[in-house]
């Protein structure tokens, strides 16, 4: 099923503002970032394990066990800064 | 009861934001305002620009949420927030907080709950333009222990 990324501040920068990705049926976005890691070198460093990247599901802050669905929105970030 | 969140480039006016927030509402005897601003200074480098990023939707959902959650919490009568997006020059204003309360204990403390909610769970980033270049601002583990003093675990920064 296809899903839409989305990278926001530094990591859009070096990944561009959006992508779409083919993930298995039932993935989490922890299964997500595993198949984005692999997917360049670039990926593989600003989405690096031991960086703090965030998330969001449709738009939610969520954790990396959160399970995707068809067409979900799914959103990278760095820690956030506003304010 | 007008907007409660916007998000533009522009700046805003505090007195008609405020205007804004009491009209009509005879029942308001306080109101509590924080505004940010950009400094010139951040870790000893001179600071020239300051451009601010956010997440369309998401940005503004998380922080009609964040209202609701300071409504529940405080016995507030209304509250405003403003936020700045795009490029901003030192002394500029970034944000505006501002609370509405029969009484001023509750205003000052959803104004600084809300303020605490906002840094470090709304989807903004920071790009600090100095002499040496571009960085992208820090998040600070203070702004986690600031929320958390109301009982809310935050893991941005960490």
């Amino acid at each position: 099923m296809k899903v839409q990324v989305r990278y926001f501040a530094s990591l859009r920068e070096v990944l561009g503002a959006t992508e779409a990705v083919d993930v298995p049926e039932g993935s989490t976005l922890l299964g997500l970032r595993d198949l984005l890691l692999r997917r360049s070198r670039a990926h593989a460093t600003a989405l690096a394990r031991e960086r703090a990247v965030r998330c969001a599901l449709d738009q939610r802050l969520c954790s990396e066990d959160a399970t995707l669905s068809e067409g979900a929105e799914v959103a990278f970030f760095p820690p956030v800064t506003g304010g | 009861m007008g907007r409660r969140v916007s998000i533009h480039p522009g700046d805003f006016d505090l007195s008609a934001e405020v205007a804004a927030l009491r009209e009509g509402d005879g029942a308001i005897g306080a109101v509590a305002t924080f505004i940010g601003t950009v400094r010139e200074h951040s870790d000893g480098q001179v600071v020239q620009r300051m451009e601010l990023e956010h997440y369309p939707g998401m940005t503004e959902a998380a922080i009609e949420a964040m209202i609701d959650a300071a409504m529940a919490r405080f016995d507030i009568r209304a509250a405003r927030v403003v936020h700045r997006v795009g490029v901003l020059e030192p002394t500029d204003q970034i944000v505006l907080v501002a609370v509405a309360s029969a009484h001023r204990g509750q205003a000052f403390q959803a104004c600084e709950f809300l303020m605490d909610y906002l840094k470090t769970q709304a989807p903004f980033w920071k790009k600090e333009g100095t002499a040496e270049g571009a960085r992208w601002v820090d998040a600070r583990a203070s702004d986690d222990a600031a929320l958390q003093r109301w009982g809310i675990v935050s893991g941005n920064a960490g």
